[in-house]
């Protein structure tokens, strides 16, 4: 694609889209910014946390194109824009195990229809949901988080749609890769096919529908000093 | 059968009372639970306090980490915390915090990072804790307050799936109210999962046959079971 405009064309209102990152590390900022652009409203949102500050996923929020979000940890110390919505009852909220929030997309991405899970056992987080004894363990029925968009933030991409990612800022992104019908992926640099070593690639083409190349972030992370 | 009596009393180690002083800073809790971490574990040290733990971590003798530790954004292998220079905003803690890499350190993704912790994988991690019950359950992720938005991040995939789930607590909260309970009173991170609990005052060690005391600081067992609700073995 050759802007982010482009990138995220066609995502429809009452879309579910995941939005990879864990705070602002891996975090699709200019997808994201592209899709406040485009408008789309009443979207599910799947991410990690709830947003920073009042850039990235915080700024979809405040611009109140998101209906309900799903994330393991929306509470943070510059969480303020989606605390005023919870408060204000103008946002449902999942609060999903981080493993699980993972594993349901994995188990999306795989063709799983829902897995026994042992996390949650026991816990507020675990009631009205099936459980079984399995080897005499309990565990819960978890069922799997299908999207119709994935925006994922990587490090470099072939042409094919082949991407390698950065460090810890991989964290979510190989696996939003496969669980959305459409995945969006911004990366700093894009190379010919045939130039990345095939052994390092991470997310295979078959799950990439669309690259936009961006700037290297220059944002600062939280609490450095 | 009295063998067998005799040998379950001489099994039961004294416990060590430090009551010429005062309880334990906040690094010399790090410290007592940094010994007590075997050399070539693969261990998770939860957000806040426990973090400190990696100052007080087994050095080892070839240059390689003595303990190879697990965040679970995705990294094994992980360093002290970066500054200056070397703060990369694409290499951070589960805290969010700019850290950086050991020699043999490698990268994964979520799916993987938890399934670590679930396959039984990682040897230790060391999370805190509002409450920890006599028989190892766990409460750490929300004060049950109305209006509070919850929040559980790992918490609840950690304390199911490390091999040892250690606490590092205060053993008083700020109200006097002791934190290792009959039972919990807050909502459940998990169910009977803490095998240690480490606290300024004293060590406790979570056994099916109930909770032993190892070691006190400040404190003498005597003055322990005075204070807590929950019989203890020591």
């Amino acid at each position: 694609m050759e802007s982010v405009d482009e990138a995220v064309a066609g995502i429809e209102d009452s879309s579910t889209v995941l939005i990879g990152g864990f705070g602002l590390a891996g975090m699709p900022s200019e997808l994201v910014d592209g899709l406040i652009r485009h408008g789309a409203k009443d979207l599910t949102i799947v991410s990690n946390n709830a947003g920073n500050g009042e850039v990235g996923l915080a700024a979809l929020l405040k611009a109140g194109q998101v209906r309900k979000i799903l994330c393991s940890f929306p509470r943070q110390a510059d969480s303020y824009v989606f605390d005023e919505l919870y408060r204000a009852g103008k946002i449902e909220l999942e609060v999903v195990p981080q493993g699980n929030l993972a594993e349901r997309m994995r188990a999306a991405g795989a063709g799983i229809g829902g897995f026994y899970c042992p996390t949650a056992v026991g816990t507020p987080l675990a009631e009205g949901k099936e459980t079984r004894e399995i080897d005499g363990r309990t565990y819960v029925l978890e069922y799997p988080i299908k999207a119709d968009y994935a925006l994922v933030s990587a490090y470099r991409a072939d042409t094919l749609g082949n991407v390698v990612y950065r460090k810890t800022a991989r964290n979510f992104g190989p696996v939003m890769a496969t669980a959305a019908r459409t995945t969006i992926v911004q990366v700093n640099e894009v190379v010919p096919a045939g130039t990345l070593d095939p052994e390092s690639v991470v997310t295979p083409s078959i799950y990439v529908d669309r690259i936009v190349r961006v700037d290297a972030r220059k944002y600062t992370v939280e609490g450095a000093r | 059968m009295t063998a067998r009596s005799s040998a379950s009393t001489a099994s039961s180690a004294a416990v060590t009372e430090h009551a010429d002083r005062g309880p334990l800073s906040t690094d010399e809790l790090a410290a007592v639970i940094g010994r007590d971490i075997p050399p070539g574990s693969y261990v998770n040290l939860g957000i806040g306090q426990p973090t400190k733990i990696a100052d007080h971590l087994p050095a080892s003798e070839d240059g390689l980490p003595g303990v190879i530790l697990h965040t679970e954004n995705g990294m094994l292998g992980m360093g002290p915390a970066a500054h200056g220079d070397d703060i990369d905003p694409d290499l951070t803690n589960a805290g969010k915090v700019p850290v950086t890499e050991l020699p043999g350190a490698a990268y994964f993704h979520h799916a993987d990072a938890f399934a670590m912790m679930r396959g039984g994988h990682l040897d230790v991690c060391v999370l805190g804790a509002f409450q920890v019950a006599a028989n190892g359950d766990l409460a750490n992720w929300s004060t049950g307050k109305p209006g509070a938005i919850p929040a559980v991040g790992g918490a609840m995939d950690l304390a199911i799936g490390a091999k040892d789930v250690y606490v590092m607590m205060t053993l008083f909260a700020k109200d006097g109210s002791p934190k290792i309970v009959p039972s919990c009173t807050y909502p459940l991170t998990g169910v009977g999962c803490v095998s240690r609990a480490y606290t300024d005052h004293a060590t406790f060690d979570i056994q099916p046959d109930g909770v032993h005391v190892l070691e006190t600081w400040g404190i003498t067992l005597a003055e322990l079971r005075e204070r807590l609700s929950v019989d203890l073995i020591g």
